[in-house]
């Protein structure tokens, strides 16, 4: 049946695209409503898009959103709205970081330590969410809300100098980790560096992908997240599966702030970028909790948040990306309901009129028999 | 003295014809009884009559003028009223206040609603207090509440859909003489059910409407059930009887005081006792909500006993997990396939995993073997007779009876020691109906022990070698299904009677021969 199947690639890359158009175009009405050119902010940032040193910004900045992407949506799949990755990947950043500055190890055991530190942590902190939600039924929508504040007041307690903290200057940093733990960068030569921690993200997706649909596990996983009901009748546990879906989506989290930490900053300081776990939360949407679109949606969000600077220069506010960014999430939501409806739809007709049609699936022997409609 | 007369309707949905060149008139004063497999275009029929869609060809007219709806409000104002399946009332509002919400207008909220509601309840011998909390009625009486709430608002012409889908025998009977009295009266009503016999004892018409058209009217004196299933369906009829007992002595399934109390205290299951012999069908009888759902979860481990044990073959399995229990060799049809037994939005090949992830040929170790369960979800396609274009196809585009034959089809393969069968004749058509009772008989041979609930009371005899009721929780009665009548089966469901049925006297009127044909 090649015909569902293209029909549903097709399906997959409706709503995206259709989402994007609208956004273009409500950005352009904004800016004109603003009194602004609508078409040179694109321009300007296409261009962009093409030197080397902005696309190396990309990949590293895409990295980081891959992975808190990847952390939303695994919670998704399962109907578990995980909105505390971004005090999960802030909170296992600080951890690892502490770790990196005060154990010194080898690095063949150093980095594997550091990554495991920033999971646990990670897993730790949503984890609280999930024993909440399977013990006293908490939502985990207020519970990692909740978790994220309180993340911030840890964060600020472990600054505190006799604490974790080392002051340098204004800043509140956790000192220099050791240089066991970084992890050297790809050199693109006078473009700069890419993390290496990139190769990490994209080792993720793989295994987001195979786990997710082809073990038992990830079946188990996404029939909890298709139906509740019918996944406890096959055998599901459903508190087990939430627990251990919101372990693995902290754990995840978890690895978002890496590579920065190991590839660049090597300390965790007021400047490590925040708001990454919410950024994934429309990166997720827009890339349909599937790895490829969330890769796409992932340099697509880091390309707007690099090429934007530029706006400055040319008498445009660069918060027009922001603007733009939030249009995304809108319409993605609106437009992919609609497309899932229409599909579902779509197909149902489909199947009636093929089985009209006489076109049965292994039975010649009674395809006279026609179907009526209800 | 036509009241409606529905001329040359026909309504495409894309790629699907529903109705195509419908007739229907409808005379003043008259029970219509609208009768058709499942699927074959009722719903639809009633819904543009009802204004809810618009036919794309063919005229409507009411009381000879003709109409045009665009919406239920049209359709009411013309004296059109739909009593539905499932009832639309809010449970902890009195009957006066569900009755006149959303009609205050016509008179008023208080006293002389009252007023109104009892003259109408008197005229047509409905026998509703208005001051009462619907919470507290019956289901029978709800019906009622229904009914006069389609009175209240002026209808001249009733549409009730199934209205004894959900009634015991008695109840049946008495909502037929609240039927007369609303022809006496004048007014029409349009009877939909697929329940032959019922049909016949209550229409002064019959129309047959089979794949989406008329095929032709019947007079209920001159026709036999039998006859007008054969119209209905197109060609021979299936019957749910058995061939020769095949029960072993060799108990499979063992339930001994089972107890399972709800977050209150209050019992939903409570002493329940019986025992399952390899080859043998234990069919429960009950009006729905006495338990069955709850017997249903605790033996397929969705809750947990608070006291009592379940025992398989020799293992006690009250403690396991439903997992454990499937892999073990329980099947399970659930009454409700779209919550429990499919995932709608995937495709018939996961649907086939669904239930059975950690089983061949589904996995191999921990890994997924989606290629196998591919190759066997064709098998169970083929087998089954799934009627599909295809395995990549979601289970949501698929019929009632074809995913519930591909249910059917996933649980057998796997071998199942015992089989839980909740309703799995609900909401399918007759062919589906057929090949699933073949299904159910076949694994009753190979020595299944199989435990069948059913609203249908000639499924229920028919398929079963041993019959138990339930009422609120506890197995109140058992009666042998050779000898036994869905009336007398009715009379223990409602709790007036227990113990052993015994038939009474006069066993020409036995199960199979009235309603056989459904």
């Amino acid at each position: 049946m090649k015909k569902f199947d293209k029909e549903r690639v097709l399906l997959a890359v409706a709503g995206p695209v259709i989402a994007l158009a609208v956004a273009f175009v409500l950005s352009a009405i904004v800016l004109i409503a603003s009194g602004k050119n609508p078409v040179e902010p694109f321009a300007l940032m296409f261009e962009q898009a093409g030197f080397s040193d902005i696309q190396v910004l990309i990949v590293n900045q895409a990295s980081m959103y891959y992975i808190a992407a990847l952390a939303v949506a695994i919670g998704f799949r399962m109907n578990l709205f995980n909105i505390g990755v971004d005090g999960q990947y802030q909170l296992a950043a600080m951890i690892a970081a502490i770790v990196g500055a005060h154990a010194n190890l080898p690095a063949f055991l150093q980095i594997p330590l550091l990554l495991l530190t920033a999971v646990l942590t990670g897993a730790f902190w949503s984890g609280i969410a999930g024993v909440l939600k399977v013990t006293r039924g908490v939502s985990e929508v207020v519970a990692t809300i909740m978790l994220n504040a309180i993340a911030t007041s840890v964060i600020g307690y472990l600054w505190l100098p006799d604490v974790f903290g080392v002051k340098i200057g204004n800043n509140n940093t956790t000192g220099e980790m050791h240089e066991s733990g970084w992890i050297p960068g790809i050199d693109m030569g006078a473009a700069g560096e890419i993390y290496g921690l990139v190769i990490l993200a994209v080792l993720l997706g793989i295994g987001y992908w195979v786990v997710l649909n082809r073990t038992r596990f990830g079946f188990d996983l996404r029939a909890s997240g298709a139906s509740e009901s019918a996944a406890a009748a096959s055998g599901v546990d459903p508190k087990r599966m939430v627990l251990t879906a919101m372990l693995i989506s902290g754990g995840l989290a978890g690895l978002a702030g890496l590579p920065i930490l190991l590839g660049d900053t090597h300390t965790y300081s007021l400047n490590f970028p925040t708001g990454i776990g919410f950024l994934g939360i429309g990166i997720a949407l827009l890339g349909r909790n599937s790895p490829v679109g969330i890769a796409f949606a992932a340099l697509l969000w880091a390309w707007l948040d690099k090429a934007s600077p530029e706006l400055d220069f040319h008498g445009y506010d660069k918060e027009i990306a922001v603007i733009m960014q939030g249009l995304i999430v809108l319409s993605v939501v609106v437009s992919y309901e609609a497309v899932r409806e229409w599909g579902l739809r779509r197909q149902q007709r489909r199947v009636g009129a093929e089985l009209a049609a006489g076109h049965v699936l292994g039975a010649d022997n009674n395809t006279t028999k026609e179907v009526a409609g209800r | 003295m036509t009241a409606v007369e529905l001329a040359g309707i026909t309504k495409r949905f894309p790629g699907v014809v529903a109705n195509h060149d419908i007739h229907l008139t409808v005379r003043k004063g008259t029970v219509h009884a609208l009768v058709g497999e499942n699927g074959a275009g009722k719903s639809t029929l009633m819904k543009i009559l009802y204004g809810m869609q618009k036919p794309d060809e063919g005229t409507i007219a009411i009381d000879g003028e003709q109409v045009s709806f665009h919406s239920p409000a049209d359709a009411i104002a013309r004296g059109i009223g739909m009593v539905h399946q499932h009832f639309m009332l809010a449970d902890n509002l009195t009957v006066l206040e569900n009755v006149v919400l959303g009609s205050e207008k016509l008179y008023g909220i208080g006293a002389k609603a009252r007023r109104k509601i009892k003259e109408i309840s008197d005229r047509y011998g409905l026998g509703v207090r208005p001051d009462v909390l619907v919470e507290e009625l019956g289901v029978a009486a709800r019906q009622r509440v229904e009914i006069l709430k389609v009175l209240y608002r002026g209808a001249r012409t009733l549409i009730l859909d199934e209205p004894t889908a959900v009634l015991v025998p008695q109840e049946v009977d008495a909502l037929f003489d609240n039927l007369r009295e609303l022809k006496s009266e004048g007014l029409s009503v349009i009877f939909i059910s697929h329940k032959l016999g019922e049909v016949l004892s209550v229409a002064d018409d019959i129309t047959v409407i089979r794949r989406g058209t008329t095929v032709g009217t019947a007079v209920p004196a001159e026709t036999t059930p039998r006859q007008l299933a054969e119209m209905m369906v197109g060609s021979e009829l299936p019957t749910p009887e058995t061939a020769e007992s095949t029960v072993t002595d060799r108990p499979v399934v063992a339930v001994d005081k089972l107890r399972l109390a709800a977050p209150g205290g209050k019992a939903l299951l409570d002493d329940v006792t019986f025992t399952i012999h390899a080859g043998e069908v234990l069919g429960i009888a009950g009006v729905e909500g006495n338990g069955q759902t709850e017997l249903v979860d605790a033996l397929i481990g969705l809750r947990h006993a608070d006291s009592g044990t379940i025992r398989l073959a020799d293992e006690e399995i009250t403690g396991w997990t439903t997992r454990k229990r499937r892999e073990q060799g329980v099947g399970y049809i659930p009454e409700d396939r779209h919550r429990h037994g499919l995932l709608l939005e995937a495709p018939l090949w996961e649907n086939r995993i669904l239930g059975h992830v950690t089983e061949k040929p589904n996995a191999k170790g921990v890994w997924l073997d989606p290629k196998a369960a591919q190759e066997d979800t064709r098998r169970i396609v083929e087998t089954y007779d799934v009627r599909t274009p295809g395995i990549d196809v979601t289970a949501a585009s698929l019929s009632g009876g074809n995913q519930q034959k591909l249910i059917v089809g996933r649980e057998m393969s796997h071998k199942p020691r015992f089989l839980i069968a909740a309703h799995p004749t609900r909401g399918v058509d007759v062919g589906a109906q057929a090949a699933i009772w073949d299904h159910i008989r076949e694994a009753r041979r190979e020595g299944l022990a199989v435990l069948l609930i059913s609203a249908d009371l000639d499924e229920l005899i028919g398929l079963s070698d041993t019959l138990r009721v339930i009422y609120d929780g506890r197995l109140v009665a058992d009666a042998d299904p050779a000898t036994i009548t869905p009336e007398e089966l009715g009379s223990a469901m409602t709790g007036a009677a227990s113990g052993h049925l015994e038939h009474e006297e006069t066993p020409t009127d036995g199960p199979g021969t009235e309603d056989e044909a459904r």
